[in-house]
């Protein structure tokens, strides 16, 4: 894999404002984010896939991938669901108030190995906030790739967050958009059922294709069993996988998985990486 | 590397308190064993006579009980709860503090602890092997530990060699011990009458010759051997001698996980007195007023509940999966973290498990082959 940016350390982090914050479901929100040091901000660099800790003062820590274009220099942007100490915490938020970021973590997507392939996302609930900035990336360069395809699969159809943005990229030329619900809703115009059900019809030539999954670890493994009987090789297909991340910079031991510390040497692997350990419940 | 060490002196027994006088007089906090609560914790000596003689440590599973030497011997108790993992990885700390300034803005600053030089008498081979390790997790990676790395530098290790292995001591089998044979400053193997006493650095050189000792003789430096090699001898528990990653990955649904889970109580004894484990939690402590905070780290468990939470779940919800995060992880990808085993031998894991699990026991059923299912 290629070098990715990091750019400040294990720590302390660096002051940052919140200059945006949007609320795109009861639970979830985006909060953009700037340093507050002009030069930090300038040299800020993040590929996508990768994350940020955001601290807020008093409470803690919390990982959260980056969903921002990586070549927006001028903010930062964060999708979180209000869910635990912190992040109920983040969600009070508003535009002014200050919180402290150190980041960019991990290892991110492998675009560079992607170009002229058809592009597979499958992501699960929030886990379409890593691969948000995949698709913008992938759009600013839409010369560069071949077919675009957008699964998206979430609890509750209220949960579908960015529904514009999914209208607006179902329109765009070799781009599919295959969203499903496992619980519909009123004028729901998507699928209702899993997502593993929407595989069939993806369309894609899994001879050059490439495949990028975020989600819960169920859904990733069905999706690769089916994506696999399609034909796409192992070696094209990545994940990014979630651990209880607290250093970042794999130190303090919580995100392991087998060999690897999630935090530094994923957040995304290679399918081939953590397929085995992957099958055993509870590792 | 230490390049020609000279040849080992010989350190009179009634003369050991020069070596610690020296090394005050150097400016060292020099700590030694003592007794707390029933067991050898290390501590500082207050005068250069100040360590203690005729102990000795009766282990077996679940089980410490200090008891008297009949020789007298100053290092004969096998190792007490704690290695030195303390003195470079301190159990709590501070990373960094934010606080609010006047205008409101966000300061935030590191913190790094202030630390006076450390000499440690009595460091065992697997302390030393299991300081190796923690080096290599803190300092040798692409970021260095700046807490780790300042306690770490201020240290001068004595080591001594253990001629009374506990029943608990596994470190022949693990390459480990029980002579001390790298990363020490200087190293004494107890004789009757006084020790063998060798450099293994050249700050160890340089106070070795500070004591004007006379050369070990051939016998006492055989007598040291020898004792050590009997000391392995005496070692009643093992570790397989090879490289068990494999075997144990490929087990990972062995009915002995849940074996074990049924006797663990998830306490978190062992990794608490293991001297390799490295897990830490971070915390903030916040001030009373809210405008100022202070992150820091304190040691952490995998048995904890804690560990391995995930917003809204548990990746390792019962003591089954945790014990096998513990023992695979110790035994098998820590060999692709830092290239050997996380095990040393020092067997704490065993004495100090309130309900007496012997890691090499359970080793011994996850690996036999007429358990696999």
């Amino acid at each position: 894999m290629n070098e990715m940016p990091h750019g400040i350390d294990a720590g302390p982090p660096h002051a940052a404002t919140v200059v945006a914050r949007t609320q795109e479901s009861p639970a979830i929100f985006s909060l953009r984010l700037r340093l507050d040091d002009a030069a930090a901000q300038a040299a800020y660099r993040f590929a996508p896939g990768q994350f940020n800790m955001l601290y807020l003062v008093g409470v803690g820590e919390v990982p959260i991938s980056i969903m921002s274009d990586p070549e927006d220099r001028d903010g930062i942007g964060h999708t979180v669901r209000a869910q635990g100490r912190v992040t109920q915490g983040l969600a009070a938020l508003q535009p002014g108030d200050t919180l402290g970021l150190r980041g960019p973590f991990g290892r991110g997507w492998p675009l560079h190995e992607m170009g002229g392939c058809d592009i597979v996302l499958v992501t699960g609930g929030l886990g379409c906030a890593p691969v948000v900035s995949v698709i913008h990336y992938i759009l600013k360069r839409r010369e560069r790739f071949g077919k675009l395809v957008i699964i998206q699969g979430v609890k509750h159809a209220e949960d579908l967050i960015w529904r514009e943005q999914y209208d607006r990229w179902a329109t765009l030329p070799d781009t599919q958009v295959l969203v499903a619900a496992s619980e519909g809703a009123a004028l729901w115009p998507w699928h209702v059922g899993r997502v593993t059900e929407l595989f069939a019809l993806a369309n894609f030539n899994p001879e050059c294709a490439v495949a990028m999954m975020c989600g819960p670890e169920g859904m990733m493994r069905v999706a690769a069993d089916s994506l696999l009987a399609r034909g796409v090789p192992e070696s094209r297909l990545y994940l990014s996988m979630e651990r209880n991340m607290q250093c970042a910079v794999g130190r303090c031991g919580h995100c392991q998985f087998g060999g690897a510390f999630v935090c530094r040497d994923g957040p995304v692997f290679n399918w081939g990486e953590v397929k085995t350990l992957l099958a055993h419940k509870g590792y | 590397m230490f390049p020609r060490p000279d040849p080992p002196g010989f350190l009179p027994l009634t003369q050991l308190p020069s070596l610690v006088a020296q090394l005050m007089a150097l400016g060292y906090q020099c700590l030694g064993p003592a007794v707390e609560n029933g067991a050898i914790v290390m501590r500082e000596l207050d005068a250069p006579d100040g360590l203690p003689r005729g102990l000795q440590a009766e282990q077996a599973p679940g089980r410490y009980r200090l008891t008297q030497d009949p020789h007298q011997r100053y290092f004969a108790w096998a190792n007490g709860p704690q290695a030195i993992k303390p003195q470079a990885f301190a159990p709590q700390e501070s990373l960094w503090r934010v606080a609010r300034d006047a205008a409101g803005k966000l300061q935030f600053a590191a913190v790094l602890p202030t630390v006076s030089a450390q000499a440690i008498i009595g460091v065992r081979a697997c302390d030393l092997a299991a300081l190796a390790l923690q080096d290599a997790h803190f300092l040798h990676t692409d970021r260095r530990d700046p807490h780790y790395a300042q306690r770490r530098e201020q240290l001068f290790l004595v080591a001594v060699q253990c001629a009374e292995p506990a029943a608990t001591c596994f470190c022949a089998s693990t390459g480990d011990g029980p002579t001390p044979t790298v990363g020490f400053d200087l190293a004494l193997a107890e004789l009757t009458d006084g020790f063998v006493a060798t450099a293994g650095s050249a700050k160890g050189e340089a106070v070795l010759n500070s004591l004007n000792l006379a050369p070990a003789t051939p016998r006492q430096i055989e007598a040291a051997q020898q004792q050590g090699r009997a000391a392995a001898a005496a070692q009643t528990r093992s570790l397989p001698d090879r490289n068990l990653r494999d075997t144990l990955m490929s087990q990972l649904e062995h009915p002995r996980w849940d074996e074990v889970a049924a006797r663990c109580l998830a306490c978190g004894n062992c990794t608490a007195v293991c001297p390799t484990c490295f897990c830490h939690a971070e915390m903030d402590t916040p001030s009373l007023d809210g405008y100022a905070s202070e992150h820091g780290r304190i040691w952490d468990s995998c048995f904890g509940e804690a560990h391995g939470h995930l917003h809204g779940f548990n990746v390792r919800p019962d003591i089954r999966s945790r014990y096998r995060q513990w023992l695979t992880h110790k035994l098998a990808t820590w060999h692709d973290q830092f290239g050997r085993s996380g095990c040393v031998g020092c067997g704490r894991c065993i004495a100090w498990c309130p309900v007496g699990i012997d890691l090499t026991e359970e080793v011994a059923a996850l690996t036999a082959s007429e358990a696999r299912p």
